[in-house]
């Protein structure tokens, strides 16, 4: 299908309709109600890097190899032109599209937190390392080919004029492009290093989840007014891009670690978040599970509950109602 | 045959995980408002919505539903939605639940589930099943 169809697809139409007059948008008028959801879940999560001690982690940082630091730099400038991108571009280019005023509420709010992020690396990079460090740092991420590769194909999509394939970019950018460079410091606080850095990564990581759920969600929105011939061919797009994706994110891995030989590592930890962005698109996983299946100390990094999944009838899982939290304090939860 | 009662948002993500289990199931209504009362024995099903601020997770309507005694009685189970991403959070839904309820949390999953989570869980309901 060419082109000239997209460009008159069903949400096209309803937004040059609504593009006519100019309205204040209405919260007290949800048409979605996901909108106000997730608008309210972000602006809950919202969080400055200068709450988080990082200074706490220089003599952390100090006991790394120079490589190790070196690789340390690389990815976080990776990470950073990634959060720019979003930030600038990415989350900026969807308002068009939108299909409730609050949808574009909500990218302005994803767009500003994207901002956030791209900074707080920044933060990172003062509070432990050199001028002179930086700088080389951010030169090797301008002058690594996969790295600008990734970049360029993404920016290629979200300067099309497809509302869907946009979508699609954006929440394999969320929800995928990402892990290869939070790998590391998950790795580092397995390791029980730079604990503090990896308190706002996963303050970051969070982040993601939410823009990853909404994106994908609107995509889905998006679908529903297509007719089927054309939603299998978003659908095979879907996997084309991510497959394409994930060849250049292969390289650029291994660019970065296989000088500390955990290559095969990061890729385990890839195919289990490229899973996660088709699923977000509501999209069936790819990777098979035995090749999805992350380092346990990684996934504990991220999510210290991940692998509690007990087979109760085995006899091991005696601790399955053990909670370690307190209870919820909703008025409603009392029996 | 095991029988599931779910709950899912707007996104459907819960919905369509519970429909390639391919077990009887019946959808907790999005509308608080709207209540309904089991008569069987079930596993339940929910994703995990934190507001990011206290202690929180498992959905209003979920609540609204367990806070009938009815439905609380015949509680075997409980499987939890989540992302990882929200780190400690991860399922929250299902650990309060199986604390309050004290029953089983029977399993963990992302999203809308994978093919692995598809088989694991359904082998563990017909085992379940089975003890009733
Ligand atoms: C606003 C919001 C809050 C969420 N909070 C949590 C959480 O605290 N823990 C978790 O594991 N997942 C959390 N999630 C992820 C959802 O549980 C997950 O996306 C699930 O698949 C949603 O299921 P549904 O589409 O059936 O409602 C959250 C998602 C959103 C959008
Ligand atoms: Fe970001
Ligand atoms: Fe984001």
């Amino acid at each position: 299908m060419s082109d000239m169809l997209i460009s008159s697809s069903e949400s096209d139409k309803k937004m040059k309709l609504a593009s006519k007059i100019t309205r204040p948008v209405n919260w007290n008028k949800i048409e979605d109600p996901i909108d106000l959801e997730v608008w309210n879940r972000l602006t809950s999560n919202f969080w400055l890097p200068e709450k988080v001690p990082l200074s706490n982690d220089i003599p952390s940082w100090a006991t790394l190899r120079p490589e190790e630091q070196s690789l340390t730099m690389r990815v976080f400038t990776g990470l950073t032109l990634l959060d720019t991108i979003q930030g600038t571009v990415g989350a900026l280019t969807l308002i068009p599209d939108a299909l409730t005023m609050h949808e574009e509420a909500v990218y302005t709010n994803i767009s500003f937190m994207e901002s956030v992020h791209a900074k707080s690396y920044s933060s990172i990079f003062s509070t432990l390392s050199a001028t002179a460090e930086i700088d080389d740092a951010f030169r090797w991420s301008e002058e690594n080919v996969n790295l600008q590769r990734k970049a360029e194909i993404v920016l290629n999509y979200y300067r099309g004029d497809n509302p869907l394939k946009r979508k699609v970019a954006s929440t394999l950018l969320e929800s995928f492009l990402f892990y290869s460079g939070f790998y590391l410091p998950m790795y580092w606080s397995s390791r029980a290093k730079l604990t503090n850095t990896a308190d706002l990564i996963r303050l970051i990581i969070r982040d993601e989840a939410v823009h990853g759920y909404y994106v994908g969600y609107k995509f889905q929105k998006g679908m529903e007014l297509e007719t089927p011939a054309y939603r299998a061919e978003i659908k095979a797009y879907t996997y084309d891009l991510l497959l394409e994706l994930y060849e250049n994110e292969i390289k650029y891995s291994a660019d970065l670690y296989d000088p500390l030989g955990l290559t095969e590592d990061v890729k385990h930890f890839l195919h289990y978040n490229a899973n996660k962005a088709l699923m977000n698109l509501g999209f069936e996983a790819l990777f098979p599970h035995e090749s999805t299946q992350v380092n346990p100390a990684i996934m504990s990094a991220l999510s210290p509950n991940a692998d509690e999944n007990h087979d109760f009838f085995s006899g091991s899982g005696s601790s399955y109602v053990i909670g370690k939290h307190e209870a919820t304090k909703d008025e409603d939860w009392e029996f | 045959m095991p029988r599931i009662v779910y709950f899912s948002n707007v996104s459907e993500n819960t919905k369509r995980f519970v429909e390639k289990l391919d077990l009887p199931a019946v959808r907790i209504p999005l509308q608080a408002s709207e209540q309904i009362e089991v008569a069987e024995p079930y596993v339940l099903v929910t994703p995990t919505y934190g507001n990011g601020k206290d202690e929180s997770g498992v959905p209003k309507q979920v609540i609204k539903f367990l806070n009938i005694k009815k439905n609380r009685d015949l509680i075997k189970g409980v499987i939890a939605a989540g992302n990882t991403n929200f780190g400690d959070k991860y399922c929250y839904a299902g650990e309060l639940i199986a604390k309050k309820c004290n029953v089983p949390l029977l399993y963990q999953f992302e999203l809308i589930g994978t093919p692995h989570d598809v088989t694991t869980v359904k082998e563990r309901m017909d085992l379940m099943w089975k003890q009733f």
